[in-house]
């Protein structure tokens, strides 16, 4: 038999534990090993959310037609890389570094040595710069992801990459700050715990702006009515909620950007909060599509379990499970009336991102001035208490004009940079590339190619085709090619 | 008794369905096709290995009307499937021996009578 050093490892542990002494020089602190638990947990969640524009991907795809199938791919992945530069260039610094109650102005490409001197907004964690970097990049590719959600099968693939980097640069980072960067939102107390209105809605409000200055899709409005335009795959689209399911016990039990505190509220707590308020909504959404279209409408179904996830975002430590029930009931509730009301007014959102992320995280981002308990503010020291339970309507007033402010300045923004985008370049593709679909007028290639032309090999045949003198084999057409 | 056969685009077909079904003629056979013609073909391109396809998809409608119902089904074909443009497609038009209907067995003209089509579920 061979000696395999590799096999002695375990054994060389199992020495090292046997003698203790060994190891006491390097023996990390209690400290030290609550920094490495949060730092773990804050990459961990970040992955998690990471995940989520995987979910989004599906999503999207499955709510879209089969020749727009390659686009939405590759504005998710191209999406997801603008973050991730832009939000390191500038905006972490303008969302959380040092600067005044509106923007942050110092850490640019966190080149920092003692971040707590310069970006005092993130110093109350323990855990290093670059792992909360990680952490925030990844809720603002959410933002952007869903701003594109409305978009889809018409935007020219130039007018994404314009607003991203508009987008995850500048005014995503601003309203961040005003909240979580230490601006003025946070100075009045409040409270959005995970992002239902900075990150949600604001994702919902880049998607209004963008729907309203594109128009409606070729053929969804016929004769003063919305005509159904099913996306291509309800099993996909389905497998993208789960994802974003998954990837939210990350969003939210992973901003206490803590793993080790304990009491109410902690990370698991919100978790339960969490996935509670998802189940309520799926539930609302089945029972309020049941009831008006008297169908089990599959795609509302998802619909609901992202609209209360959406809602329950803000408040998720902020109240107690019973809440978390309600909050996401009346989410899942208000999702398909709202998504017949929206194409009553000839908005043409897709995969209905408007009432999912927008009218959601409004209702999440109140529910806190109606649901928040007194012990959880005051341990979160965060606002004051909730209408329900002897706070008064204060903290209601505050969630009120904070939602006011961030509607009104991403709302302005958003149309700006899409009318600037729409009046220089253009916006949208011609109405023939429209009609042929993205994949092959933007991209040259479809997501489902075997759908609309003939590949080589495609077909499960015995004998090999036939190939006529002079035809380079690969040009399949079964008809004589003339050009 | 006529048989038409129209190769149309997919985008006309809404239109020219909902129109003939009001003039009393709902029944009609569609096939999704595909055909070459004077329209151009596209090229696909993947990890820039390019080829160019020649065959376009098309809708093939296969209606059969009385003589005296041809010249307003071919007359709403015409209005909705035309653009101008290369790719609008062709219509032929053949002679039909008879027609029957399975259900009830009923021979002749009155199998293409004009009629309502019924509700949905």
């Amino acid at each position: 038999m061979r000696l395999r050093p590799l096999r002695l490892l375990p054994l060389a542990a199992l020495l090292l534990l046997a003698v203790p002494a060994f190891a006491s020089a390097a023996t990390p602190s209690v400290t030290d090993l609550a920094t490495t638990s949060n730092t773990i947990w804050v990459v961990i969640t970040a992955v998690l959310v990471l995940f989520m524009q995987g979910g989004f991907a599906m999503l999207e795809i499955g709510l879209s037609r089969m020749k727009n199938a390659g686009a939405v791919a590759a504005k998710i992945i191209i999406n997801l890389s603008i973050a991730f530069l832009m939000f390191w260039a500038i905006g972490f610094s303008i969302g959380f570094g040092n600067g005044s109650d509106f923007a942050g102005a110092h850490g640019w490409f966190m080149d920092v040595h003692n971040f707590k001197d310069t970006f005092s907004s993130l110093a109350y964690s323990d855990t290093p710069l670059q792992a909360q970097y990680f952490f925030e990049v990844v809720f603002c590719a959410v933002s952007l992801a869903i701003v594109f959600g409305t978009m889809l099968d018409r935007t020219k693939f130039i007018g994404y990459v314009i607003f991203g980097v508009v987008f995850t640069g500048v005014i995503y980072p601003i309203v961040a700050h005003w909240t979580w960067g230490g601006g003025w939102l946070a100075k009045d107390g409040y409270q959005d715990f995970a992002g239902s209105s900075i990150v949600h809605l604001q994702g919902a409000l880049g998607a209004l702006a963008g729907t309203l200055i594109l128009g409606p899709r070729i053929g969804k409005f016929r004769d003063k009515k919305a005509v159904p335009i099913p996306g291509h795959s309800i099993p996909l689209a389905i497998l993208g909620v789960i994802i974003l399911w998954v990837g939210w016990m990350g969003f939210n039990p992973g901003s206490f950007l803590n793993a080790t505190a304990t009491g109410t509220p902690n990370f698991a707590d919100v978790a339960v909060n969490t996935n509670l308020a998802a189940a309520a909504g799926v539930i609302g959404a089945t029972l309020s599509a049941l009831w008006m279209f008297k169908t089990l409408d599959v795609s509302q179904m998802g619909n609901g379990a992202i609209a209360a996830l959406v809602a329950i975002t803000a408040p998720c430590a902020y109240v107690d499970p019973y809440a978390a029930v309600i909050i996401g009931l009346v989410a899942g509730l208000i999702v398909p009336p709202l998504v017949v009301a929206i194409d009553r007014i000839r908005i043409d959102d897709p995969i209905g991102a408007l009432p999912a992320h927008g009218v959601a995280g409004i209702w999440g981002t109140l529910a806190c001035g109606l649901f928040a308990t007194g012990d959880r503010v005051t341990s979160l020291a965060v606002g004051q208490k909730g209408l329900f339970y002897g706070g008064g309507g204060h903290q209601l007033w505050v969630q009120f004009y904070g939602i006011l402010a961030t509607v009104g300045f991403t709302l302005t923004c958003s149309l700006i940079v899409f009318a600037a985008i729409k009046y220089t370049i253009g916006l949208r593709v011609s109405e023939a590339e429209e009609l042929r679909g993205l994949d092959i007028s933007e991209h040259g290639m479809f997501g489902y190619p075997e759908r609309f032309i003939d590949v080589p090999g495609a077909n499960p045949e015995e004998t090999p085709a036939v190939t006529p003198q002079g035809t380079a084999p690969g040009t399949t057409s079964p008809l004589p090619v003339t050009s | 008794m006529k048989k038409i056969e129209a190769f149309i685009r997919h985008e006309a077909f809404e239109e020219i369905r909902d129109h003939l079904a009001n003039m009393g003629l709902p029944s009609m056979s569609v096939s999704e096709v595909k055909g070459s013609g004077r329209q151009k073909g596209f090229t696909e391109s993947y990890r820039g290995a390019k080829t160019t396809i020649f065959l376009r998809p098309k809708l093939k409608l296969e209606i059969v009307v009385d003589d005296n119902d041809v010249e307003r089904t071919l007359d709403t074909i015409l209005e909705y499937s035309h653009t101008g443009e290369p790719g609008d497609g062709k219509i032929f038009i053949f002679n039909v021996e008879d027609a029957i209907r399975v259900r009830t067995g009923e021979r002749g003209a009155v199998v293409l009578a004009p009629h309502t089509e019924e509700a949905p579920a």
